[in-house]
């Protein structure tokens, strides 16, 4: 057992240090260290940089633009990407809808949409949830049905994670509604652009409308654009929901608020002394510390594992990285709050912001408390992580 | 990076795996605990022919020559089985200052004699007030010709009782919490002025409270500096702290095991508890705490021989504070979905349980490490803070 890097895995870590710190732009870091959302644009201008460097879609297949690194040199990548700190690679094509195709699609998919994820000429968002199949997704009751060379689609999609700027959705629709709910479900890509969709943001609570409605009404689809078989679809969902259970665990986004933390502690003073200087705060800051050593610990543990398990199966270890991440993230998200303290309050639009307005308050005041508010979503999205205990429960505990 | 157990590490695994399956049944513990010493003589003797007493000894000394990594193992094994035998007081405590601070005499003549299981040590490192500071220590240690005379009070030195040695931190300057001017002194247990207390541990083991009363001992049981020991100390008990951590992942995994075993058997309202999603998520829990627990014990491992003092403490600190906070949180589940049965003696949950927390209390609690740990700028982003 050898916790460290080997000489190989520090060249290759300090080579993606070097390469992040100075190929990042400064806005979108410097949006990113406040706790501010990347906007669009920011997402895909990093990606590109990515993309040229060759380094858009390292874990993918090398015939598609992969690089064949290692789970542990994978590992190293997404690290140093988010403690850049840097954008995620625009996430819903590069993460969840590329493998899909890669894994399950047509030659004709796999030659059209993959370049084009790969230098972000199309913007994928994931069409799942509807209003009445959230946990229970395998009742979703959007409609496909097959008339010559196309589907009809008919239904609604919502939480739809930044659809107003997509213009790509892949969805899980209904296209036998006499099988078993799971077995009756197909996965199909649909073009926004198409007539009969509209699209609806939802503001969440913080102010952000990060997620969306997407409406089908009679929405003509070719059948080309099936991925895989016909009613398959719920395999190919669980894929996705497996794919990138790493990531999901967010140790280099929590590094990196633990270092704000820290940093920003060290500048507010309390009672005559600065915050950082009290014991009870630091053993508040420590005691989320040795929750994250221990995930990441957990994360290092099942990426050592990765390259010994059979394709397609999953370490169960994996399943508690969601869990605890979750937890962990809102915890530097309350930390947060303990160090803004009563300048939480004043409240500043993303416009205000863009068009440099002074802040109201300490100029690192206001993303803190949106960050906090937005971070409530985290156990709820993705599967929610009372969705993740039931499995935990059947699939690891035998219950 | 790796993670892996080599070949050898495996073998010894399933060496001392194997030894408990067969010898330390929870009926058999019983039997063992009513034994003269509270512990079996005829596992220690199973545990000296496995080699498992001389583990981490150098080879020149009769020893096996191995690290951390296979100390986990033996530990983790043992907490599965909830062993009584003084092991961590013998071969990980003293036997650890003795790899740490004693000369080749001292060694050559003492390793050969634990690995045979014919001597079994004690460390005597508390005192009454001490608490979980190591340097702490008002038992005097004064000059006598070539020798030392010792005089003051040593407490919860774990299997006093049974040792036929003990090592005792004593001052011989300074100031009582300093931590300069400690010495280690190695004293027979039946040395004339040596009264030992004996009693038994809420978890089933046993401890002595030690009074020193004008001891002497030659100027050959010296270990190491006599002013300056300290950091051997404070290295011996991070190396404790990373075994006391796999001891308890044994602890953890079997609790887990014989409650998730349960809700699977136990019926009420018609069916099998097991089945309901309030106590799965519970079970759940209590498999996450687990899994971030071992997470911490495997990193304490790799670190317990950090050359960097400061890194090396921070490490053992945080997995200490981990496994001591994933003791109450498990082991709070582990008795309540047992109900009224987890609550017996006759039962085993509650003797792990006790074990844990009595793990807990040892070398630092939780809120004790997290002290430590913030004191010395935490994990993540200490460069962050300015100056």
């Amino acid at each position: 057992m050898d916790l460290n890097f080997t000489a190989d895995e520090l060249a290759f870590r300090d080579e993606v240090r070097a390469f992040c710190r100075s190929a990042i732009p400064a806005d979108i870091r410097e949006k990113l260290i406040a706790g501010r959302h990347p906007s669009k644009d920011d997402k895909v201008r990093w990606t590109r940089i990515l993309a040229q460097k060759g380094w858009a879609v390292p874990h993918w297949p090398i015939e598609y633009g992969g690089k064949g690194w290692t789970p542990v040199q994978q590992y190293i990548f997404g690290e140093e990407v988010s403690q850049t700190p840097a954008p995620e690679p625009a996430g819903s094509g590069i993460n969840l809808v590329g493998p899909v195709i890669y894994t399950f699609g047509s030659d004709a998919q796999k030659k059209y949409f993959l370049p084009r994820i790969v230098n972000v000429d199309d913007w994928w968002c994931e069409g799942f949830s509807e209003p009445g199949a959230g946990s229970d997704l395998a009742s979703l009751k959007t409609r496909a049905v097959r008339n010559g060379d196309h589907y009809i689609v008919n239904g609604q999609k919502i939480w739809t994670s930044l659809a107003q700027y997509s213009n790509w959705i892949f969805c899980l629709v209904r296209t036998d509604p006499d099988a078993k709910k799971q077995r009756g479900i197909s996965f199909l890509l649909i073009d926004l652009k198409s007539p009969g969709v509209t699209v609806r943001p939802i503001q969440l609570f913080d102010g952000y409308p990060e997620v969306c409605e997407v409406f089908f009404d009679d929405v003509r689809v070719p059948v080309e654009n099936l991925v895989g078989e016909e009613n398959r679809g719920w395999d190919y969902a669980k894929f996705v929901l497996g794919n990138g259970r790493v990531t999901i665990a967010c140790v280099g986004l929590s590094k990196e608020r633990i270092r704000r933390i820290k940093e920003l502690a060290s500048r507010t003073r309390v009672g005559g002394e600065r915050l950082i200087d009290r014991v009870d705060f630091r053993k508040k800051i420590a005691a989320v510390e040795v929750q994250l050593k221990a995930l990441e610990m957990t994360q290092l543990r099942v990426v050592a594992n990765q390259s010994k398990l059979e394709k397609g199966t999953q370490d169960s270890t994996s399943s508690i990285l969601k869990i605890k991440g979750s937890e962990i993230q809102q915890a530097t998200a309350e930390l947060l709050m303990d160090v803004i303290g009563p300048y939480a309050l004043p409240y500043q639009s993303e416009e205000e912001f863009q068009s440099g307005e002074t802040a109201i308050g300490p100029d690192w005041a206001g993303p803190i408390a949106p960050a906090y508010f937005n971070g409530r979503k985290v156990p709820i999205y993705s599967g929610s992580d009372e969705i993740q205990k039931n499995i935990i429960a059947k699939v690891v505990l035998g219950l | 990076m790796d993670l892996d157990l080599s070949e050898e590490q495996r073998l010894l695994k399933d060496g001392v795996e194997r030894l408990m399956r067969e010898h330390y049944s929870f009926e058999n513990r019983r039997k063992y605990r009513a034994e003269k010493l509270g512990f079996s003589e005829a596992m220690w003797a199973r545990y000296a022919e496995l080699g498992l007493l001389g583990l981490p000894f150098a080879e020149v000394h009769g020893g096996l020559g191995a690290g951390a990594v296979e100390t986990m193992i033996v530990m983790e094994a043992f907490g599965r089985a909830l062993i009584l035998e003084p092991y961590f007081a013998t071969v990980v405590l003293a036997g650890g200052i003795l790899r740490h601070g004693a000369n080749e005499a001292q060694n050559s003549k003492l390793v050969p004699a634990i690995a045979e299981g014919r001597m079994k040590l004690a460390f005597a490192y508390a005192e009454p007030q001490s608490r979980y500071d190591l340097f702490d220590v008002e038992t005097q240690a004064k000059r006598d010709g070539e020798g030392w005379v010792l005089n003051g009070t040593k407490g919860l030195v774990l299997h006093g009782d049974a040792a036929d040695k003990i090592i005792v931190s004593a001052r011989t300057a300074g100031g009582a919490r300093e931590k300069n001017g400690i010495g280690l002194f190695l004293v027979d247990a039946n040395a004339p002025g040596l009264l030992r207390r004996a009693y038994p541990t809420q978890d089933g083991l046993r401890a002595a409270e030690i009074t020193l009363q004008n001891v002497r001992i030659g100027g050959a049981d010296v270990i190491g500096d006599p002013a300056g020991a300290f950091p051997i100390i404070s290295r011996v008990a991070d190396e404790a702290i990373a075994a006391l951590c796999a001891e308890a992942i044994g602890c953890f995994a079997e609790m887990q095991a014989i409650t998730v075993n349960y809700l699977k058997t136990r019926k009420q309202f018609g069916t099998t508890i097991g089945s309901f999603q309030v106590l799965q998520h519970r079970a759940v829990d209590m498999f996450v705490e687990l899994e971030q627990s071992r997470s911490m014990a495997t990193y304490a491992t790799m670190m317990a021989g950090e050359s960097d003092v400061t890194e090396r403490e921070r490490a053992l600190s945080a997995a200490k504070a981990q496994i001591g906070q994933s003791s109450k949180a498990l082991g709070r589940q582990a008795i309540q979905l047992h109900g009224g049965i987890g609550m017996t003696m006759e039962y085993s949950i509650g003797h792990y349980f006790k074990h844990v927390t009595m793990i807990d209390a040892s070398f630092g609690d939780t809120d004790h490490h997290l002290q430590r740990l913030a004191a010395l700028g935490g994990l993540f982003g200490d460069q962050a803070i300015q100056r």
